[in-house]
């Protein structure tokens, strides 16, 4: 199960509507071991594409540097669909490898760029196997 | 020659969950065929036939070795090279 605050939810809302018709994509990191979101972290999708989402490979680095010495880890890796439902792609299963992170979907192909209604999904992706989760939100 | 190597969590089956090890060797092929002796079946999840995985990002310090000379880029003693999984989807 993914318990998450209201505000987090809201951002990962609001940059995939900014970023629609292509795909947005970010971080929240927390405490390691504490599988508690706390940190939102937008990351620009360097496909700028609405199919396809890659962090840069820099910007990777950096964030994984940033997480290591806050002794971090990446407790949800979000990203939007823009065209389909907010269920992983076959595409997002053979990257997901980060078996301990929540995979989060948000879904703005109703609405696109406006408010309105979205939808919002949380995955475990581990070995290749897609488990939905439920969300609690805070 | 001692070359720091960052463990992605994914990786970290094979390497009793060490997030840092060291290897050996005059470039980033070498280090990770010394690793594989320690830590078997690691070297086939950064490499395969082509070089370095698609998936896969490895950095010699501050550098992505796809922009030297990727899987036979030069290292030498006191480099950090930090392998993370690419993050990314459709």
């Amino acid at each position: 199960m993914l318990t998450i605050r209201q505000d987090l939810v809201d951002a990962m809302v609001a940059h995939a509507r900014a970023d629609h018709p292509d795909e947005a994509c970010g971080v929240i990191a927390g405490p390691d071991g504490s599988d508690e979101p706390t940190r939102f972290i937008p990351m620009v999708n360097a496909a700028r594409s609405p199919t396809f989402y890659e962090f840069d490979s820099m910007d990777l680095l950096k964030l994984y540097r940033d997480m290591d010495d806050n002794d971090e880890v990446p407790v949800v890796i979000y990203h939007s669909h823009t065209a389909t439902e907010a269920y992983p792609s076959r595409t997002d299963v053979s990257y997901a490898s980060e078996p301990e992170a929540h995979y989060v979907l948000v879904s703005t192909r109703e609405t696109g760029t406006v408010d309105g209604p979205y939808e919002f999904r949380s995955y475990r992706i581990v070995d290749g196997v897609i488990t939905e989760e439920e969300i609690t939100v805070l | 020659m001692a070359i720091e190597v960052r463990i992605p969590t994914i990786l970290r089956t094979y390497t009793d969950g060490a997030k840092l090890v060291e290897g050996s060797g005059a470039t980033l092929a070498e280090v990770l065929a010394d690793l594989e002796t320690r830590y078997t079946g690691i070297h086939e999840r950064i490499v395969d036939e082509a070089g370095l995985r698609r998936f896969v990002n490895v950095y010699l310090n501050d550098e992505d070795v796809r922009f030297l000379d990727g899987i036979n880029t030069a290292v030498a003693d006191g480099d950090v090279v930090t392998v993370l999984p690419a993050v990314a989807g459709g």
